[in-house]
């Protein structure tokens, strides 16, 4: 055997080779490749995030418009999870039963991890599966907040939240699968500040995520910050009021604060109930809202492009007279309307018609000599420059722009440019009679309610306006946006408007409007009735009370209701005295309109 | 005698001390495995280094009984030993209750051994013992048989027994032989059905059927420069095979190209064998016999996968060499096992700061993989010095090994350092992802009483042994 005393060298020598080996090999794991240490880390540490809690929002008058409720998801962690009796369980929760089979079997593909199974387990349920719920370990109920809209109404100003989409995860890094976010209307535009901020905290997990401390000392935690309660300018008296005297028929009302541009309210009509569109039905209540016949996910109220009718009048009067191309005193030719050549606008007064009388009375052929003189200025070469003036003039009201308001969809709506007549009738080759009937506010003139109300609280003012918001105040700042807070004055003199203020006073005094007169309120309002190529023209009244130092102007716009003064010139009058008075005297207005119910044929 | 009194003097202190550190640093690290903050306590019994206290206890009882009784009792009840465990494996097989797939464990009450482990030392005592009479001769055909069954009797039960790992522990006993004089070239043949083993779950049987043919042939082809010969072999083969492929094309039978291959390596080996017979070349034969028995090597390792082991064991074997993707099973546990290790750095996280091993993100932290404990709250320090203290202890056995009088306790030395050696570089080498995940202890260090008092037990008859190494058998 001593002759084999060398292979003592060649075991010695195969052992230290296999020690170097491994020595080699920790050093490289343990003092080469970082990786190690930062996958230990993520092993056993989870974060878990902490939502905030969405801001709620309230009206002017202190009504709570959108709440959170809390609801309640069926979660399980499979691998607690002992034999149960399936079809009680399905029973006893009114599971559907296919939903939750898949949605289980899914879950235990990754048994220690929490998984949610069903969402939105119905209240009444919830204390019976609490009693119960020992029969099934593995299950428990999570809470998640929904929104929740106590009024029922303002849809269309609040808007939705729902599961953030690709895109926006992709834009900005704060969100995250399956958080949720404003996606339309109020919601959508505070969204940061109803949000808040998501907290996180850290923690030591074991190997089957089970949570054993705090990470550091939850030095790296952050705590959430709940999001902000907003207070909106909406009057809810005047907005519920508004929604139910609107119903059945098509159209829009807005109001505003003249002083302040504050939204009182803003009524699209048909509207539809917010808390359809909540929680795990949202997909298929929006799918059967959007392909609603009546659009009931269009806002009139900021995207409609209405023709002004008659309320137009208001603006071409101001602007003839700012430009001196008349005065108070200037009188114009009724005969059953307007009359050049062979052309014949209609109109029901025969004679001469002094200014005031041609609001009063709404007259056609007053307004388009006014709107011919406004074209036919000496003081511009062309009609093109005269008409680009009159142009820019209307724009000062902030009509045919956004205005910038605090709902998001909010279009521009329609004046054309003179280049639009140039096309049609080659460089300054037009004449007023092409465009006679915009005088009128027809024509190629498109404009939505929240222009022409924000152009009536212009008036009130006496030449100035803020824009039209939403926003009355902001929880802990105190402060809204402060574009909001800045002044739009209109190139005309103040005097001017008192004179035509005096006109739309006798509109409901003797004019139009007489018929929606409501004694001491000192309403001062124009009709207007919109000629409409599809079917009954449109009801449209503007008005703002009290003359003097306005609470509160209006626009209300009823599709193919026929007369401005039928019905929007008395609903005009019904809310303007809801909102002063916070009472109403005619109420037979109240039951015509409640009553009234336009059919809207589909063709 | 004054010789019976100076063993004491004569014993190996430094083995001894090496000894006593590692079951020290074991239990240090079996306590931070185990530790939580809710249960701080150093010693409750209840608790896994509560109970190690008491297996540590009972183990230095255990060495100083070894050390009390005569050298000569060893060398006279080695086949004894190895009788009565031989028929403890043979029974614990009908038996004993499944754990961890295995049927390993001898349940007393509350009190589970694994006979597996104290075989072990039984095994290397009747090897020292048989390879010690006067007569042995290895080149006697009788007497190398005789060391084989020794070796392997063990081994068969044990695989009985579904444990693996516990029983390819036995193959280091070859290291006993090789020292005797074994040819190298032996081993070197153990090594490369091992290496074989593994490839055949990696390549397919066919490939290396292929390759194995093609070894056998270049080594022929270099030890005679019959270049000539070993090519119309090899042309025969494939003549064979082509035909025989073109037939059962024919008759359209479904049938494997791989038994289409061993059908005509049959059949060329045959017909060449009969022609090298003519021709008296004998190391071609030895060639073809080294094939033949690749082949059935081949076959089993493929038939005792798929028939006789467990889905468990399979699994195991598979996701070890890598074959299986399986995050939450076997290669999940390396993968954990790295990272608890890589964490820890260069210094570590210190003391009960692990986290890996602590939350159990390691399987088997206190047992198989205590390594990660000493990897992560140790560092690349706290590793090296483990790798450097069982070096030490190598070094050790194998100068004690050396300076022995007689044979008997040289090779039971060489069957000690072989039998730990290999645990070290299974057990290390798993928890870094080097070797097989077949589940044996890390000795001294892993939570177990039967691995701890199966170690300390082999351990100590050597260190007793070697304290009467004046005295002449
Ligand atoms: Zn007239």
């Amino acid at each position: 055997m001593n002759e084999y005393a060398n292979r003592y060298y060649v075991v010695i020598s195969a052992i230290v080779f296999v020690a170097i080996i491994f020595i080699i090999r920790l050093f490289s794991i343990q003092a080469l490749d970082p990786s190690y240490k930062a996958t230990a880390e993520s092993n056993s540490t989870r974060v878990v995030i902490e939502f905030p809690t969405r801001g709620l929002i309230f009206t002017r008058d202190s009504a709570l418009m959108v709440e959170n409720k809390s609801s309640f998801d069926l979660m399980v962690i499979p691998e607690n999870v002992t034999a149960f009796d399936t079809s009680y369980f399905i029973e006893i929760l009114q599971l559907d039963s296919i939903q939750f089979i898949k949605e289980f079997i899914k879950a235990k593909k990754r048994s220690y991890i929490p998984a949610m199974v069903y969402k939105e387990i119905p209240d009444s349920i919830i204390t019976k599966f609490q009693e119960l719920q020992w029969m099934f370990p593995g299950f428990y109920l999570q809470t998640r907040a929904l929104r929740h809209y106590p009024l029922s109404s303002a849809a269309h100003i609040l808007g939705y939240i729902g599961e953030v989409d690709k895109n926006m995860i992709e834009k900005d890094a704060y969100y995250k699968q399956g958080d949720y976010i404003g996606i339309t209307g109020i919601e959508k535009t505070y969204e940061v500040l109803l949000r808040g901020k998501k907290g996180r905290k850290l923690y030591l997990v074991d190997a089957k995520n089970r949570i054993r401390g705090s990470y550091k000392d939850g030095e790296m935690d952050e705590t959430a910050i709940s999001g902000k309660n907003i207070v909106l300018s909406i009057d809810s008296r005047l907005q519920t009021f508004g929604e139910q005297l609107m119903a059945n028929k098509r159209g829009s009302i807005v109001a505003i604060e003249p002083s302040t541009g504050e939204i009182l309210c803003l009524i699209s009509s048909p509207a539809y109930d917010p808390n359809l569109l909540v929680g795990k039905n949202i997909a298929s209540n929006y799918t059967q809202l959007r392909n609603d016949e009546a659009n009931l996910l269009f806002n009139r109220a900021v995207m409609a492009q209405y023709p002004p009718g008659s309320t137009f009048k208001l603006v071409n009067a101001l602007i003839g007279l700012q430009e001196n191309v008349i005065t108070t005193h200037s009188h114009f030719t009724c005969a059953g309307g307007y009359n050049v050549g062979s052309f014949h606008l209609g109109c029901h007064h025969n004679g001469s018609i002094e200014f005031y009388y041609s609001i009063q009375g709404s007259c056609n052929a007053y307004y388009c000599h006014v709107f011919d003189r406004i074209l036919r200025n000496k003081e511009f070469q062309t009609i093109g420059e005269s008409y680009t003036e009159w142009r820019n003039y209307v724009m000062q009201f902030g009509l045919g722009k956004r205005l910038g308001t605090d709902l998001a969809q909010e279009l521009r709506g329609y004046i054309p440019e003179a280049s639009h007549f140039d096309k049609y009738y080659g460089k300054d080759k037009w004449t007023p009679l092409r465009l006679i009937s915009m005088s009128i506010g027809q024509g190629e003139l498109g404009f939505s309610p929240l222009q022409m109300v924000n152009m009536t609280a212009a008036i009130a003012n006496r030449g100035y306006y803020y824009t039209p918001h939403l926003i009355k105040n902001i929880e802990d700042l105190d402060t809204i946006p402060s574009k909001f807070k800045q002044k739009h004055t209109i190139d005309i003199d103040s005097a001017y408007f008192e004179e035509i203020i005096k006109g739309m006073e006798m509109v409901m005094k003797a004019g139009t409007a007489a018929n929606a007169y409501v004694q001491g309120l000192d309403i001062c309002g124009k009709t207007g009735t919109a000629e409409n190529p599809h079917g009954k023209d449109h009801s449209i009244f503007v008005a703002f009370a009290p003359k003097d130092n306005p609470k509160i102007a209006i626009s209300v716009y009823i599709e193919n209701a026929g007369f401005g003064s039928t019905f929007a010139a008395p609903l005009a009058s019904l809310l303007i005295e809801k909102y002063l008075r916070d009472s109403i005297s005619v109420h037979q207005w109240e039951t015509m309109l409640l009553n009234t119910s336009i059919n809207y044929k589909t063709k | 005698m004054a010789k019976s009194r100076n063993w004491i003097a004569n014993l190996d202190w430094i083995t001894i001390l090496i000894y006593v550190l590692m079951i020290f640093l074991g239990w240090i690290n079996i306590y931070a495995a185990v530790y939580t903050e809710d249960q701080p306590g150093l010693i409750d019994f209840s608790l896994r280094h509560g109970k190690q206290l008491i297996w540590i206890m009972a183990a230095i009882l255990i060495a100083f009984i070894i050390l009390l009784i005569e050298t000569k009792f060893y060398y006279y009840f080695a086949y004894v030993f190895y009788s009565i465990f031989i028929i403890i494996l043979f029974v614990v097989i009908f038996i004993a209750r499944d754990i961890n797939g295995a049927n390993a464990w001898l349940e007393i009450g509350s009190f589970r051994i694994q006979p597996g482990e104290f075989a072990k030392f039984a095994t290397a005592l009747a090897m020292a013992r048989l390879m010690s009479t006067y007569n042995f001769d290895i080149s006697d055909r009788k007497d190398l048989l005789k060391v084989m069954v020794i070796m392997f009797l063990p081994v068969v039960l044990i695989i009985m027994q579904n444990d693996l790992g516990s029983a390819l522990v036995y193959f280091s006993l070859l290291i006993v032989l090789y020292r005797y004089g074994f040819p190298g070239w032996i081993l070197l043949l153990g090594i490369f059905f091992v290496g074989l083993f593994v490839a055949s779950f990696k390549i397919s049987t066919l490939t290396l059927t292929f390759f194995v043919i093609f070894l056998a042939s270049v080594l022929s082809a270099i030890n005679f420069r019959r270049v000539t010969e070993v090519s119309i072999a090899l042309g025969v083969f494939t003549l064979v095979l082509i035909l025989s492929w073109v037939m059962i094309k024919l008759v359209d039978i479904k049938i494997e190209l791989y038994y289409l291959v061993a059908l005509s390596f049959v059949f060329s080996s045959i017909i060449y064998g009969y022609w090298i017979y003519s021709k008296k070349l004998g190391f071609v034969l030895l060639m073809l016999g080294f094939v033949f028995m690749s082949l059935i090597f081949l076959f089993s390792v493929e038939y005792i996968f798929n028939n006789i082991m467990g889905e468990h064991q399979q699994n195991r074997i598979l996701v070890l060499l890598g074959e299986k993707d399986d995050p939450k099973g076997i290669e999940y546990n390396v993968n954990q096992s790295k990272i608890a290790i890589g964490s820890g750095g260069l210094t570590g996280k210190g003391f009960l700061q692990g986290t890996q091993t602590k939350y159990k993100f390691v399987p088997e932290q206190s047992t198989d993989f205590i390594f990660c404990t000493v990897g992560e709250e140790w560092g690349f320090l706290g590793t090296t010095s483990v790798i450097l203290l069982f070096i030490a202890l190598f070094w050790r056995l194998l100068v004690m090994a050396e300076r022995q009088k007689t044979p008997f306790s040289m090779l039971y030395g060489y069957g000690v350092t072989g039998i730990i050696f290999f645990h070290f570089a299974i057990n290390i080498g798993m928890t870094i992802d080097l070797a097989p995940v077949v589940g044996i202890p890390l000795p001294f260090f892993s939570y177990g009483g039967s691995s701890l008092w199966s170690f300390t037990i082999l351990l100590f008859i050597f260190i007793k042994l070697d304290s009467s190494r004046q005295n002449i058998l």
